[in-house]
């Protein structure tokens, strides 16, 4: 173990491996990545944010209900997915989490008919296990806890990774999962992405104790605090307690320490709350600026690729974007077909007088009748 | 005089309710210093302090939990849940504890604690933030639930639900936040929670409603009467779900015979079904027609691709009149 047990969150002692400049603080610490495998955690990193700053401006002009960025978190999601194994280990998302569902596979095109509002968005493919955004905080770390209790019940060797806000934090639910999962020692990893931000309420007023990651103290699980903006730090130390986890050794809790650099979702104006200063420090230690910076320190990236993957990476968007768009309405049968495995007597008959109905007024389905 | 819409109405009876009870505390995630998503407390903390007007952290257990702890202890608090669909951590306290602590201390500790929060939908808004769960907090026994579609009912039941002795839901329908504004008076009135207001008089079908509903029932009708000048409807906002208004309801289906019931809640063991149910034992020998109802489906609310499919439209409160004033036996 190079991390877990080692940093001590009661000393406030954070994992950090390169600086904001992207230089390397202890080669000692580095984990073992090819130069593709770096190249390809930045490629996603690069498409989660162009993905955002597309979907930005698609919400503005009405195209996508709303949606919650993961602009500057994207250190942290594709650090904490990439040790996963697709089809054995799961993902038990919040809302804000872009990055990671396209690190773990799901499909852009999934992502955006979701917020298009469009339930189809919320399933996972074949050998994808993701459940979809999950709304209500908190619960996302109970329904970890139980799957991973299901892995280890079966043997079937999967590791469930779950995560939330420092908001979310101050949530019941977020600590009796964990309560429950050590209790059990139960393959599952509890990450928060504390950003500084729940909506309008800063960190500070979230609470009181010297970190997150002294929360997970008190279940008597390994806890640990990251710099949640070096991707090295973040998936080395993932990878650490995705293995202790996968062992038998029961679940770890991550703190990764980010910034929200975003709104909190489109409908949000953080410019009411948040001071200037604060967010332009943070802007210095955005986690794909220095990434990128390591990556052509080591002669690996180059002005010209980046211009290469950009383009790349914008043509695919665009792409996925127009798909989504195309096919986000559906049928009426699609409203009544999921709410039971069988439709009961009633629900048929609801569905037959709706199916009249519509089949009659057409125009009223299509709802903005204010 | 003032013109206000909806989520004005509210700050301005959470101002006046805080001027006159020194023991009117808010609360909610986000309510202080930006006044909430909707600004529905927008000005509290700067006017009041942080002491009167605060952040909660997000654990709407505990939120709950402490307003019965500090209605028990004599203060008033009105707790913000941010949308109905985002509050259900808070059940635990609400139902399990709100409505019963009265007659579990045979009256010794009431917990008149308010609880608002944003219900409905129709705004093309993300999953679990257009929920209509008022029949489960009417069937808690203990709960006292109001549901204002204008701005002089959003501040007199929000002013009586934090006069009143007794825990109350006060839900507002997202959608009429800003939807129009109206006349309201300033300072202190209140309108009496289990009272319906009767939107316009007629003779030959009751519509009962309330909420965002409302305003599709009133287009409805407009169409309906114009289409056909002999025949007239009653249209009554129900106001007050828990208790509501039997008095005038029972009244209104005597006098015209008939009976349709429009909300956008799913239909099974709705507040629909009370009512109409209601209807069935005290005005039955009145009846021309079955009494009928115009509601969500029993589904999950749609995400935006469907719910359209979902939510009450004037078109399909029309067909449902249409179809009660033809009916034959
Ligand atoms: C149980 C529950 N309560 C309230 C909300 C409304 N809400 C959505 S996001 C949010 C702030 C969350 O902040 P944080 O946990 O720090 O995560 P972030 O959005 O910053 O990633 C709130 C209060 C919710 N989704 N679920």
């Amino acid at each position: 173990m190079k991390f877990i047990g080692k940093f001590d969150p009661l000393k406030d002692e954070v994992v950090r491996i390169m600086d904001k400049n992207g230089k390397i603080i202890d080669e000692k610490l580095v984990p073992k990545m090819t130069d593709k495998e770096l190249i390809d955690a930045y490629s996603l990193m690069n498409l989660s944010r162009r993905q955002d700053d597309f979907q930005n401006k698609a919400q503005r002009q009405g195209r996508l209900l709303s949606f919650l960025s993961s602009t500057g978190q994207e250190a942290s999601e594709i650090g904490y997915t990439l040790p996963l194994i697709k089809g054995k280990d799961w993902f038990s998302s919040g809302y804000r989490n872009n990055a990671a569902w396209l690190s773990v596979g799901m499909p852009m095109r999934n992502i955006m008919l979701y917020w298009m509002g469009n339930e189809y968005g919320g399933q996972s493919p074949k050998g994808v296990n993701s459940l979809p955004p999950n709304i209500i905080i908190g619960s996302q770390f109970s329904h970890a806890t139980g799957i991973a209790f299901a892995e280890k019940y079966r043997g079937t060797g999967g590791v469930a990774v779950t995560t939330t806000g420092d908001g979310g934090m101050s949530e019941g639910e977020t600590y009796e999962a964990m309560n429950f999962a050590k209790i059990h020692e139960l393959p599952v990893i509890f990450i928060c992405e504390n950003n500084k931000w729940a909506i309008s309420t800063p960190y500070k007023k979230s609470t009181k104790s010297l970190n997150i990651a002294v929360k997970g103290i008190a279940t008597g699980m390994p806890s640990i605090k990251v710099d949640g903006n070096d991707l090295l730090a973040v998936y080395a130390v993932a990878k650490e307690a995705v293995e202790h986890a996968r062992s038998g050794k029961g679940p770890v809790f991550i703190e990764c320490d980010t910034y929200r650099l975003g709104a909190h979702s489109s409908s949000d104006n953080p410019d009411i709350y948040r001071p200037k200063a604060e967010f332009e420090e943070a802007l210095k230690s955005d986690p794909l600026i220095r990434m990128k910076k390591y990556l052509i320190d080591k002669k690996i990236w180059t002005d010209k690729k980046q211009e290469a993957l950009d383009k790349k990476q914008d043509e695919f968007i665009r792409a996925e974007f127009d798909w989504a768009e195309a096919n986000k309405s559906y049928e009426l049968e699609d409203v009544f077909n999921f709410q039971f495995a069988e439709k009961t007597p009633d629900l048929e008959k609801q569905y037959k007088e709706a199916k009249e109905f519509f089949a009659k007024y057409p125009e009223v389905a299509k709802g903005g009748h204010h | 005089m003032k013109v206000l819409n909806n989520v004005k109405a509210v700050s301005e009876a959470l101002e006046v309710a805080m001027e006159k009870w020194d023991d009117v505390v808010v609360y909610g995630e986000d309510a202080g210093y930006e006044g909430g998503v909707f600004r529905a407390t927008e000005g509290l903390q700067a006017k009041f302090g942080e002491k009167r007007c605060f952040d909660a952290p997000i654990s709407e257990a505990v939120f709950a939990g402490v307003a019965i702890g500090m209605a028990v202890n004599k203060m008033k608090p009105v707790v913000e849940l941010q949308f109905e669909g985002l509050g259900w951590p808070s059940l635990q306290n609400i139902l399990g504890h709100m409505g019963r602590m009265r007659n579990r201390t045979r009256g010794k500790y009431p917990t008149p604690v308010v609880i608002r929060m944003p219900m409905g939908g129709g705004i093309r808004a993300l999953e679990l933030h257009s929920e209509a769960m008022e029949a489960m907090y009417a069937h808690t026994p203990g709960i006292k639930v109001v549901c204002p579609s204008t701005p002089y009912d959003t501040k007199g039941l929000i002013l009586a639900a934090i006069e009143s002795p007794d825990p109350v839901i006060v839900f507002e329908p997202t959608k009429l936040y800003r939807a129009f504004k109206q006349e309201v008076p300033e300072g202190f009135y209140t309108v009496e929670i289990g009272k319906a207001f009767k939107i316009q008089e007629g003779n030959d079908l009751t519509v009962v409603t309330y909420g965002a509903q409302t305003v599709d029932c009133q287009k409805a009708i407009d169409e309906l009467e114009e289409k056909n000048p002999d025949v007239t409807i009653e249209l009554i906002d129900l106001r007050s779900i828990q208790p509501w208004d039997k008095e005038m309801i029972f009244e209104s289906v005597k006098k015209t015979g008939r009976l349709l019931v429009v909300h956008e809640a799913i239909r099974s063991f709705s507040v629909s079904a009370e009512i109409i149910a209601s209807v069935n034992e005290e005005c039955f020998e009145y009846l021309k027609a079955p009494s009928m109802r115009c509601t969500g489906y029993d589904i999950v609310i749609p995400f935006d691709s469907g719910e359209a499919y979902h939510q009450p439209h004037p078109k399909k409160i029309l067909v449902k009149m249409e179809e009660i004033l033809n009916y034959k036996f």
